[in-house]
């Protein structure tokens, strides 16, 4: 950041972008360019910043004030009253939610205090896109340090003290991994990196790769020195075009730096990396159909063993490790396997990445030491629930994990705790609900997207989860019954413990999750017809209050299947065997005469 | 050397044995539904999707699969905990739930996987019922795909796939929606299936059958003024009896010919005798080639390649139609009967060609599409009018209220029954170079061959190779069976490196006896060890082993063809290939 006196990030990350950070980014420049400024005050696309509820973002450095809600018409003042007179714009600082203080630095948001970034330590610092702002923070030294001081069995020993766990959802030992690789003999082997993130509101492993590349380049090709390949791949699914679009250009500066290519730094190591495209099939993030996919079949899992470190991607050697995985790589090496391990619980280290979404004040993307509570990441972190409404379950691992209640919100977040309260860790997705929402009916949608997701190859996945879904929807119809609730739960464990792969051993998760946690719900369903959060519509009856009614004759007007009738000037009423319960009076109603019961 | 244990039976197996195999070493049967494993010829289906031979592993977190999971020492194995059988009983229950219930009127039904799984578990209720997938039927001219009944459990795909290397089945889309298909869910008439029919052979379910033609063959046998003749490829002699509960293996030549004149046919043929003319013709383009190529001809294509599989032309035609003119020219046995009948039989027997129906009963659904190609009519009356397989003349044989077993063994009739022991091991990979060789040897040495059985050209390996001492000329024979192992030997040829000057190819594993239209083997391969072993003691036990030696050939080449590769016998009997690629 050589000559500049002052430079401008703007967040960059996919959020922030579909909010117009391309136009505010535009704008600064050619303001900027037309007073002149441009030699003074370089503006800087970055990957994201993880605040993603108050986004577009823009940071001013040297300064860091933190600029958030930012619009395209807002850069003029910016770079007038911020950069020229050195006056902060007052109206685009965060407001602490409790003081209702302005706060211009990120670290005193509660957002951020609680976060320690270790693999996001780049996003929303650097410029992606330049190399050498990755080598000015401590970029490729660890590859250097690999290269120069370690064999491949000393980096693995110390990626194996770490007690580095996989970040893609199964949290096998990564040091382990690579050992079991490297010591698989044959002449060929491969590194492969999963980018293949699937998870509904899961966008940790997109961001890392838009806002820091390089670290991925970096940890494959330390991965590479240590298991013996010279050969990378990165599947990444084809619908995240920016990180793609980062990685071409990462990959091509680091062969211009020779941090790729032949002899690494001058030594014997010879590595690269290509880029394969995923269709955009979550079971392609399951590492066999991955590797299927890459070498061109149909992208379905097969059964281990064979496990990819014994025969991989064309039959060959194959370490696979997720995006967040390798971004823990390079600090590591850097700062040691003890001050990794120093960071969280006793089986779980380091940090984890969430996507923090659902009914959450604080959406976005954030990092916390393994051990944190799920309160401290919903409540301090997360800003508690919108609009005040009462918390009433987290789920956590995707589509593949399950419901939380309030009665968990204390145990410390890892592995094995996730585990043993009937939920995962997953790739890190966190969707928080509220008391306006159904658990069966939240069970069916995750359920729905192992149905569109299955591969289809395994029985119990294929025909079970059909099943399964069916069920539930009866439920949610309104025509479930108490036999349907013993099946929901028999044939969930049939699926558990009969599927091929990790997707239809974790998909009946959420039902049985639900079960467990929100049976009440379930037998309001099926004994009363009623569901509790009003939101499966067939249970629902809109009634006229004829208290209120004035008989305007409005809702008889707009209903849509002549369900309404009514003298004018006189209350309304619906026939409860025609509505079809689309809500458009309840809607339009301008006395609230209509009401759900 | 592992130890484990299985339903409490302690044993010791090799490391790399599954459980399944394990299992059935001590006598438990674990029920597969998806497995498949034809040992001998490499060919195995595991892809552990039908989750029905699931077994519980003590200290494992889930169930395992029996098929695909390796023996582990000290592992203790229950393969029928409740947990296992609930686990198995509901995987099926689900099969059956996407499954049409009309086991009734489906053309597998007592002869289906799933019927007897079913059964077998004691399946007496389907708990989870719903939605059920529907496909569009697609009929081509030899194989009829009712998707509705498929399973997935991708047997057809492995073997269109890997043994076959044809490439058109394979599963499209995703969870539920997922189907067996050819590309874009394209009619099969329209890819590049060459309808060898393996995929049929194995179908656990009735979602792959035949084209069923008995109909049209008891309407012929009916009508008054059609003369109704029958031909039988000599594979089908040692599979027959397999639909009526004989042993796999037993020669039911006599006893077929007694059901085929008992179900109306005017006159009982066999294809044996067009075997023979085949051999004829097919030896003399041999000779011809390997003489012109000793005289130092450089254009002369060597190796010739047989022809008379039509799965295996049709494959050639589509992958490799550059190769076309490699393969004899001579047309299959079944085409060379049908010209000849409609032609020197008809005119014997004073029958317009209109009032000639000539059916064939083949081990192959192929032959069904062979006797529908255009160059094979005149005038659009096709040479061979109706083309059945095995199992469909068991059916008629069943129809017609025959009791199979107790008829008396008779005789063809003639002129076009009559046979040598050479054109009966057509029926076989191996059986027709044999039979090549046979004559080639003594037309082209002009001594008298000894010894007839060369052992060297029989077995069972997809791939093998043998030279040949004509009197000091080394004749270098390949032959293959199953197409992967076709596809090969083509390579070869195409790269140059061929050392061959003569090849034998047969699509299906084992030859026509494990042809897609046999009795279902079910994946075992001792059934077809036992019909290669029947047609050898049948080739044994004829007086005349050599096919130029068949008096009734010789006789029509004297009063009606000329000669082999004559003008007639080529307009007759030889045929020309399309590129289809």
């Amino acid at each position: 950041m050589a000559n500049y006196k002052m430079h401008l990030l703007v967040c960059g990350g996919t959020g922030c972008k579909a909010s117009q950070s391309g136009p505010i980014r535009r704008n600064f420049q050619t303001q900027l360019e037309e007073m002149g400024l441009e030699q003074d005050v370089q503006v800087i696309h970055t990957g994201c910043f993880g605040f993603c509820e108050q986004g577009p973002i823009v940071k001013i450095q040297p300064d860091n004030t933190f600029y958030v809600s930012v619009s395209p018409g807002d850069t003029k003042e910016i770079i007038e009253e911020h950069l020229i007179k050195g006056r902060k714009v007052e109206r685009l600082l965060y407001t602490d939610p409790n003081t209702q203080m302005p706060i211009t630095e990120s670290k005193n948001m509660d957002f951020y205090k609680k976060q320690v970034r270790i693999a996001l330590r780049n996003c929303g610092f650097i410029n992606p896109e330049n190399v050498e702002e990755y080598i000015a923070n401590e970029g490729y030294a660890a590859l250097g340090k690999c290269l120069e001081e370690l064999t491949p069995e000393q980096a693995i020993q110390t990626i194996m003290d770490s007690g580095l766990r996989g970040r893609g959802g199964g949290g096998f030992p990564t040091g382990l991994k690579w050992d079991i690789t490297r010591k698989v003999e044959n002449n060929q082997k491969y590194v492969v990196c999963n980018a293949d993130e699937g998870d509904p509101g899961a966008f940790m492993d997109r961001s890392i790769l838009e806002g820091d590349p390089h670290t991925v380049i970096e940890a494959m090709a330390i991965c590479g020195y240590c298991i013996g390949a010279d050969k990378g791949l990165v599947y990444i699914r084809a619908e995240y075009p920016l990180a793609i679009e980062r990685l071409k250009t990462a990959l091509k500066q680091a062969r211009e730096y020779g941090l790729l290519g032949k002899n690494i730094l001058g030594s014997e190591f010879s590595f690269d990396i290509e880029i394969r495209y995923g269709a955009g099939a979550f079971v392609c993030g399951e590492e066999t159909a991955l590797i299927h996919s890459m070498e061109g079949k149909r992208g379905e899992p097969t059964f281990k063993p064979p496990f990819p470190s014994q025969e991989g991607y064309l039959g060959k050697p194959t370490n696979v490790n997720n995006v967040e995985t390798f971004a823990n790589i390079p600090p590591i090496i850097n700062k040691g396997a003890a001050w990794f391990s120093s960071i969280g619980t006793e089986k779980s280290k380091g940090t984890k990445v969430f996507a923090l979404a659902g009914k959450i004040n604080n959406v976005g993307l954030i990092e916390v030491p393994m051990g944190t509570t799920l309160r401290e990441v919903i409540y301090d972190i997360g800003g508690g629930i919108k609009n005040g409404k009462e918390f009433k379950s987290v789920q956590t691992g995707g589509p593949s994990g399950g419901c939380l209640t309030k009665d968990f919100l204390d145990t410390p977040i890892d592995y094995d705790n996730l585990l043993a309260a009937g939920s995962m860790m997953g790739s890190g997705g966190m969707i928080v609900m509220d008391e306006d929402d159904c658990m069966v009916s939240i069970a069916k949608f995750y359920l729905e997207f192992t149905l569109d997701e299955s591969c289809g190859k395994c029985t119990p996945c294929r025909i079970g989860n059909k099943r399964l879904h069916e069920i539930l929807d009866k439920i949610t119809e309104g025509k479930g019954t108490a036999e349907d609730l013993t099946k929901l739960r028999m044939l969930s464990h049939v699926i558990k413990d009969t599927s091929l792969c990790g997707l239809g051993q974790t998909s009946p998760n959420p039902v049985l999750s639900t079960l467990d946690n929100f049976m009440n719900e379930y037998e309001a369903h099926v004994n009363d017809s009623h569901c509790p959060a009003g939101q499966c519509k067939a249970l629902l009856q809109y009634q006229i209050d004829d208290e209120k009614c004035t008989g305007c004759t409005l809702c008889f007007r707009i209903c849509p299947v002549g369900a309404i009738s009514g003298e004018k000037r006189s209350p309304h009423y619906i026939d409860q065997s025609l509505c079809i319960k689309c809500g458009a009076c309840f809607e339009k109603c301008k006395f609230n005469a209509i009401k759900i019961a | 050397m592992i130890n484990l244990t299985i339903d409490k039976k302690p044993l010791v197996v090799k490391k790399g044995t599954t459980i399944l195999e394990a299992a059935s070493s001590i006598g438990i049967d674990i029920p597969t539904l998806c497995h498949m494993n034809l040992h001998d010829m490499n060919i195995e289906n595991n892809p552990g999707g039908c989750r029905v031979c699931v077994v519980e592993v003590k200290g494992r977190r889930n169930l395992a699969p029996a098929c695909c999971t390796e023996v582990a020492e000290g592992m203790e194995i229950s393969s029928h905990s409740i947990r296992a059988i609930n686990a198995r009983r509901t995987v099926v229950e689900l099969i059956l739930s996407d499954h049409p219930a009309d086991c009734l009127v489906c053309a597998k039904s007592g002869n289906c996987d799933l019927q007897d799984l079913a059964h077998h578990l004691g399946i007496r209720e389907i708990h989870y019922q719903g939605e059920q997938s529907h496909y569009r039927e697609d009929t081509s001219p030899a194989i009829i795909r009712e998707m509705d009944k498929c399973i997935l459990c991708r047997r057809c795909e492995t073997m269109c796939n890997q043994v076959q290397t044809v490439g058109v089945l394979s599963t499209i889309n995703r969870g539920f929606h997922c189907v067996v298909s050819p590309a874009f869910e394209m009619n099969l008439d329209h890819s590049s299936c060459t309808y060898c029919g393996q995929c049929v052979a194995v179908c656990p379910t009735g979602a792959l059958t035949e084209v069923d033609e008995t109909g049209a063959v008891i309407r012929a046998l009916s009508d008054p003024t059609k003369t109704v003749i029958v031909q039988t490829a000599p594979a089908v002699r040692a599979a027959l009896g397999e639909e009526f509960g004989m042993e796999a293996g037993t020669l039911v030549t006599g006893k077929m010919a007694a059901a085929l004149r008992r179900l109306g046919f005017d006159y009982v043929f066999d294809t044996d005798f067009a075997a023979d003319l085949t051999i004829m013709e097919e030896g003399t383009e041999l000779l011809g080639r390997l003489n012109k190529y000793l005289a130092g001809d450089q254009e002369v294509k060597l190796p010739i390649l047989t022809s008379c599989c039509p799965a295996w032309v049709k494959f050639f035609e589509h992958q490799f139609p550059d190769l076309k003119d490699i393969p004899s020219t001579a047309r299959s046995p079944q085409q060379m009967f049908g010209a000849i009948a409609k032609t020197y039989f008809a005119d014997k027997m004073k029958v317009k060609r209109e009032d000639l129906v000539v059916v064939s009963i083949m081990p192959c659904v192929a032959k069904k599409y062979e006797s529908s190609r255009d160059e094979f009519a005149v005038n659009g009356n096709p040479d061979v009018d109706h083309a059945l397989t095995t199992r469909e003349l068991a059916q008629l044989i069943n129809l017609a209220n025959i009791d199979f077993k107790a008829l008396p063994n008779e005789e063809f009739d003639q002129p076009m029954g009559e046979s040598t022991g050479a054109s009966v091991i057509f029926g076989t990979t191996g059986g027709v170079i044999e039979a090549a060789v046979r004559t080639a040897y003594e037309v082209q040495t002009g001594k008298t061959l000894e010894r007839l059985d060369f052992e060297e050209l029989r077995g069972m390996e997809g791939l093998r190779k043998a030279t040949i001492d004509f009197d000091g000329l080394p004749i270098n024979i390949g032959i293959a069976h199953g197409l992967g192992n076709a596809r090969k030997l083509l390579e070869e040829i195409k790269a140059g490196k061929s050392e061959f000057h003569a090849i034998e190819i047969m699509s299906c594993p084992g030859g026509c006896i494990g042809g897609g239209g046999q009795p279902y083997h079910h994946g075992d391969v001792e059934v077809l060890k036992k019909r290669q072993k029947a047609i050898y003691a049948e080739d044994k036990s004829k007086t005349i082993r050599k096919s130029h030696e068949n008096p009734y050939i010789k006789k029509l080449y004297d009063e009606f063809l000329g000669e082999p590769l004559s003008e007639k016998a080529h307009h007759l009997l030889h045929t020309e290939y399309f590129d289809r690629s």
